[in-house]
């Protein structure tokens, strides 16, 4: 019952955020003035007129990091429940080599990416 | 009914500090910023040493004019504002302030919820981005997503090495469980902790997403008036929930003397004291490189949080 009491008032902020937001978007139309123009509606980029449209080619070396990231972060997150019990008395040692264990694969995983060379750019 | 009004009382303070604490950041950073490079700051605003510069600054951006581009993918790009303010207003709710139930409200999970919460304000600068029909704001964008993958793990990691110190993700108890000597314990995730969440928020020395000497203002360029203004308040208000978390997680909170009658004011005082070093450190070093950024997050800071890890396990299972 207390559990979802909780989320209620984390979801009430939601809702006075949102409020918030709107207010502060319908008070400002009543504010600002609103006279566009085809210059003022124009791309504005660095101050000279956009040449071509605004998706262009570039070189994208970041998603190395974004395989990295979720193999990561879907191992850190089996961290939060086991750090609330591994202490708790009749474990001992165990947990600790269970630690060991899961910090040796994060370490050689992340040897291994640096070895590749993904680490670096230049 | 009681129960009513006690939880529209808290919104409202939650609403009240996320909209007054942001704005005195920024007054301080204006002045701080101005003293340490030999300037006076604002000086004329309100009377007082400019005190009413930023109050000035809002009345401005409210009465803009609010240019959507024509290319720009006009619903996307309206909302990315209020994606990338309204996590922060969320994440206050969790953040204790003083012993006794001094808090929004004591989520079991606050630890995990604080987390998750806080990587979804990146959305609003990737819809910005990629909404605006800019090269340079695409870019931005992109840069910002890869400096919170790469940041958000370091920062997992050093709030995971607390919680098994404390044994609980109640962030309440946490500092209920805490001690002088878990700050030197704890020192080295305090530190990853505590940059990578500089590095999340894009504050300098770690705000390659928006170097302006590059790509002008990365996925804010094409914002004018009230929503430039959102995004303004999103990273600031990203630095009082940055360094409460980082008071709350690593230096004890409410603890220190008389922490029974005056423990809200050691929270503040604090986190007051890491605004000023976020500050200071905006002023004191230059911008990275995009690589390095990376290099310094996957090299450095990632095997600094797993060591932290490793010592707050021994530690704690040889003390137990």
């Amino acid at each position: 019952m207390d559990y979802f009491h909780g989320y209620a008032v984390v979801g009430l902020v939601a809702v006075v955020g949102v409020l918030f937001v709107t207010v502060a978007f319908a008070a400002g139309r009543l504010l600002r003035p609103e006279v566009p123009t085809p210059e003022k509606l124009l791309t504005y980029e660095c101050g000279v007129d956009p040449v071509g449209e605004g998706w262009a080619h570039t070189q994208i070396r970041y998603y190395v990091y974004s395989y990295l990231y979720v193999i990561f972060a879907v191992d850190a997150i089996f961290l939060f429940p086991w750090a609330t019990v591994f202490a708790a008395p009749g474990f001992g040692g165990a947990t600790l080599v269970e630690m060991f264990v899961f910090l040796g694969f994060l370490a050689v995983g992340l040897l291994y990416a640096w070895k590749k060379g993904v680490l670096e750019w230049t | 009914m009681n129960d009513t009004l006690d939880v529209v009382l808290r919104l409202i303070a939650v609403l009240v500090v996320f909209l007054v604490l942001p704005l005195l950041v920024g007054q301080t950073e204006h002045k701080v910023m101005a003293h340490m490079q030999g300037r006076l700051g604002p000086m004329y605003a309100g009377g007082f040493h400019g005190w009413a510069q930023l109050v000035a600054d809002g009345v401005k951006f409210a009465q803009k004019e609010d240019v959507v581009p024509a290319d720009a993918d006009r619903r996307v790009f309206q909302l990315a504002p209020a994606v990338a303010l309204l996590p922060y207003l969320l994440v206050l709710i969790a953040i204790p302030i003083g012993p006794h139930g001094f808090v929004g409200q004591n989520l079991d999970a606050g630890l995990f919820f604080v987390l998750a919460v806080m990587g979804v304000g990146v959305l609003g600068s990737l819809m910005a981005g990629w909404a605006s029909a800019n090269k340079f704001s695409l870019l931005g964008a992109l840069r910002t997503a890869a400096q919170l993958m790469a940041y958000e793990l370091p920062m997992l990691l050093a709030a995971a090495s607390v919680a098994m110190a404390a044994g609980t993700l109640s962030l309440p108890g946490i500092v209920g469980s805490y001690h002088w000597w878990w700050t030197p314990w704890q020192l080295l995730g305090g530190m990853v902790f505590f940059t990578a969440g500089l590095a999340e928020l894009q504050r300098p020395p770690f705000d390659m997403p928006v170097a302006d000497s590059e790509i002008i203002f990365g996925a804010y360029t094409e914002y004018t008036g009230l929503r430039f203004a959102l995004f303004l308040l999103a990273e600031y208000a990203g630095i009082v929930v940055l360094c409460g978390l980082t008071t709350v997680l690593f230096l004890g909170g409410w603890h220190g003397p008389w922490s029974g009658s005056v423990g809200w004011l050691w929270t503040l005082l604090k986190a007051a004291l890491l605004a000023f070093v976020v500050i200071w450190l905006r002023v004191s070093y230059p911008r990275l490189r995009e690589d390095q950024l990376q290099k310094l997050a996957w090299t450095v800071l990632i095997p600094l949080s797993l060591a932290q890890i490793a010592l707050t396990g021994v530690v704690k299972v040889v003390t137990s």
